[in-house]
């Protein structure tokens, strides 16, 4: 018989030196059950994972797996007892194939050698079970796309035939269309009586994808209950403790002359993909657009069509086959991105990690390296007016942190994007290349970066946002323009965009 | 207040270190009475000076993410180039500034292969470390470079005109140590090598000329080795293509007890001083004690490890 709780948490509590990251959490799930676990940055989901996951031990409260202790004394033991975890950043072996990750450390041997047979079949029954029996096993990890990546990876946990599966920020780099076949394939998973934990900040999928719900604020619940019975407005006002009336504000602002033009640009990922023109002839897609001082601009796409190519082409970061950006009192000729800061352009990278900071380095020169030139005569740099020009913006944009020495790997995604945020206002940038602003970062945050964008289009400063949550460019953008694979297809005032309009541009359907 | 212990411990981390290795060689009686002598320090500090010069520009190098392995046959040919120079009649100054260049040039074979090429400083460096080597003993002829005398064989014993307390050579080492620490720490050449060396693509992103910033850090690098090689040069009064095989680890050693991470945008001058230091008493107190060098070389190795390995339990517990 199955048991009506599989999975129980009761008073968990969890100190980190003086922090104390969990107060009290209790959660409780029911086999075949979605649940979602909503909360800010900072109010304990991770924390709350890794306990699940076994990677650290509460300090109190009580775990329960289908009405058996639970105490996982690592990952692994975690996994044997039958809860798995996909984390946000998936963990594949890119050099390895498909069967093989889907394996590891899992491996069927016979004599000591690995069963390829018996590796294969297993490989295969667990892909089925996904509803993705096709997905070529030989293929290495690093070819196929993230979506197809993630199931990978949600293929590996099936193989021990998990009863809780945790799936943390699973659609963060998803795009619209592979999104809905991750809930066709939740909704399988549930079907075969899998519980699973979704964690996301996205509360829309939230709302659609699970039966039940918990927030967590602070380290602790503050509630729970059955999705269906929640509003969105009542699950952000749970999070954030106070009422988030207007999330995308409209300082009124007024377009002025152009500043931004791109005139018939070819990207060069995209140079070698033809389309057929009206008169039979066959020509490479194209981007051209303008932007206005005062203006926000919107580009809107699938992952991959483009968008990153663009703005990075405009930037100087990579460079166009074919096509030129004209920028008001700028020379034409081919740019880097130092003459664009010098030209007044920033550029916000959406891969904060990896390209948007120095995580070893201070607040102070994350914030100023643009223009440590200016800190001191002479090639010389004052840290006291570095750090003074970087404790600015930390106050203006309530950064939490000790001071702006403070090293950036230690704040949290919300705080670390304001951070990379205010180096192009502290530069100060007149054009303001904004790639996915708000991606992974706390509610709050959010509406601040929003408030932000709307203040700076006041200012008479021009923006270009690439995002993937539609949402959001509908809310804040006075224009909207659609990419789909390297070609800007569709520009148009906010107004005349819809959701469904959008993606029948992205996705080609016209 | 715990945030600011764990920055001091991690800032003095090298500085306990070397006051243990002091310690550790005072205790016994075999070396109690003359280890901690005024004379004993002032050999300790002669043995630091080459490897001390090459320290300073291998962690301008490290921080900036890279690596340099051919600074030990650096160090032979551009002796072998000061030898020679000697030999043709050239006179101190124009030895030392010729001796400089020289490793200014192969530090800029080395920083344009890397930023040309975009290839690993690793893989270029391994393959200039046998092209050095190979053309100093080229230039030697296979055998050592004689010549009669110079002034610059003075500059690393006290009986020389500038000092008579400490060699020429460790004044120098002292005020170059001085100068970088303020070059990497307080310009914006140095301000960009740590932003180079901790994230490239942000250095790049946020428009520094990265190409050409690797280029003159290898170049100015490659101006210390040939420094250090004309020390090696006044040590051996000769010029010997063979000479400073292996130093290259030696240098970088010195840099990593100082503290700063492969990986890149951490170090410190201070530290890479005190890590040559700490290289050089392992060396001295291990010889007054009569240990055979093989086991030097053991102690040497596992002093490297058991650094590296408390700097990773620092870096782990601030990450908490």
């Amino acid at each position: 018989m199955t048991p009506a709780v599989r999975l129980r948490l009761t008073g968990l509590q969890k100190s980190f030196g003086a922090t104390r990251a969990l107060r009290s959490v209790s959660l409780a799930i029911a086999p075949g059950e979605v649940h979602a676990l909503i909360g800010e940055n900072g109010a304990g989901k991770s924390t709350l994972m890794k306990i699940l996951s076994g990677a650290h031990a509460a300090d109190a409260g009580t775990m329960e797996l289908s009405s058996q202790p639970y105490q996982p004394e690592n990952p692994h033991d975690a996994r044997l007892k039958g809860v798995a975890m996909i984390y946000q950043e998936l963990n594949l072996a890119l050099h390895l194939t498909a069967q093989e990750n889907i394996l590891l450390g899992a491996e069927s041997t016979r004599w000591g050698c690995v069963d390829q047979a018996t590796s294969r079949a297993r490989a295969q029954t667990a892909l089925e079970q996904l509803g993705h029996g096709g997905l070529a096993l030989d293929q290495k990890a690093g070819d196929f796309s993230i979506a197809e990546q993630q199931i990978i990876e949600i293929a590996r946990a099936l193989l021990l035939q998990p009863q809780v599966l945790i799936m943390d920020e699973p659609t963060s780099s998803l795009t619209q269309a592979d999104t809905e076949k991750l809930f066709a394939t939740i909704s399988r998973l549930r079907a075969q009586g899998v519980s699973i934990i979704y964690i996301s900040h996205f509360l829309e999928e939230c709302s659609r994808i699970a039966d039940r719900y918990t927030v967590l604020k602070d380290g602790e619940t503050v509630g729970s209950g059955a999705m269906k019975d929640a509003t969105l407005d009542h699950l952000v006002t749970l999070m954030t403790g106070r009422e988030v009336k207007d999330l995308y504000p409209r300082t009124p602002h007024q377009p002025g002359a152009v500043v931004l033009a791109v005139k018939t640009a070819v990207l060069a990922r995209f140079a070698e993909r033809n389309i057929s023109s009206g008169h039979g002839a066959s020509v490479q897609p194209t981007c051209s657009l303008q932007v206005r001082a005062g203006e926000i601009f919107g580009l809107a796409g699938l992952i991959g069509a483009g968008r990153t190519d663009l703005l990075r082409a405009i930037f100087g970061l990579d460079a166009l086959t074919r096509g030129e950006v004209c920028l008001i009192g700028a020379p034409a000729h081919a740019a880097t991105p130092r003459d664009r800061w010098q030209q007044g352009v920033g550029f916000l990278s959406e891969n904060r990690k990896e390209e948007g900071l120095m995580l070893n380095q201070s607040i102070a020169d994350n914030l100023t390296l643009t223009k440590m030139n200016t800190f001191g005569r002479g090639g010389w740099v004052q840290p006291s007016r570095q750090q003074r020009a970087a404790q600015h913006w930390v106050d203006a944009l309530r950064v939490k942190c000790r001071d702006s020495a403070q090293t950036i790997s230690e704040l949290s995604g919300g705080n670390q994007q304001k951070v990379a945020l205010a180096r192009l206002l502290e530069h100060p940038a007149q054009i303001f290349l904004l790639d996915e602003p708000t991606r992974g970062i706390d509610v709050g945050s959010k509406a601040q970066i929003y408030q932000l964008v709307s203040e700076l289009a006041a200012a008479g400063k021009a923006v270009v946002i690439v995002s993937s949550y539609l949402p959001e460019l509908l809310g804040l953008c006075d224009t909207i323009g659609v990419m789909c694979r390297g070609e800007l297809t569709a520009i148009r005032p906010r107004a005349d965009w819809s959701e469904t309009d959008i993606m029948r541009a992205a996705t080609g359907s016209t | 207040m715990h945030a600011t212990l764990k920055t001091i411990l991690a800032k003095s981390g090298p500085f306990i270190g070397l006051i243990l290795v002091i310690a550790f060689f005072s205790l016994p009686t075999e070396t109690r009475e003359y280890f901690l002598t005024y004379n004993n320090f002032k050999i300790i500090f002669t043995q630091t000076v080459i490897v001390a010069i090459g320290a300073l520009g291998m962690t301008m190098i490290i921080v900036s993410g890279g690596i340099d392995l051919s600074v030990g046959s650096t160090i032979a040919l551009t002796s072998v180039v000061g030898a020679l120079l000697i030999q043709h009649g050239w006179g101190p100054i124009s030895v030392l500034l010729a001796v400089i260049a020289s490793g200014g040039l192969i530090g800029l074979l080395n920083g344009s292969a890397i930023a040309g090429l975009r290839m690993t400083p690793f893989i270029i460096t391994l393959g200039t470390l046998g092209v050095a080597r190979g053309s100093a003993k080229w230039l030697a002829d296979n055998q050592t470079v004689n010549y009669d005398s110079s002034p610059l064989n003075s500059w690393m014993t006290t009986a020389n005109p500038f000092s008579h307390t400490l060699p020429t050579g460790v004044w120098v080492a002292l005020i170059l140590a001085l100068l970088t620490s303020l070059l990497l720490r307080h310009t914006v050449f140095g301000r960009h090598v740590f932003a180079l060396g901790s994230n490239e693509a942000t250095a790049r992103l946020c428009g520094i000329a990265t190409k050409r910033l690797k280029i003159l850090i290898y170049v100015l690098a490659g101006c210390f080795f040939g420094l250090a090689g004309l020390f090696q040069l006044s040590r051996l009064r000769q010029g010997d293509p063979t000479v400073a095989v292996g130093l290259e680890l030696d240098i970088i050693a010195s840099v990593i007890i100082g503290g700063a991470s492969l990986s890149g945008g951490v170090g410190t001058i201070l530290g890479s001083m005190i890590g040559a230091l700490i290289m050089a008493v392992l060396r001295n107190g291990s010889q007054q004690m009569g240990w055979p060098t093989y086991f030097q070389e053991i102690i040497i190795g596992l002093v490297i490890i058991v650094a590296v390995f408390l700097d990773r339990l620092r870096q782990g517990r601030a990450a908490d």
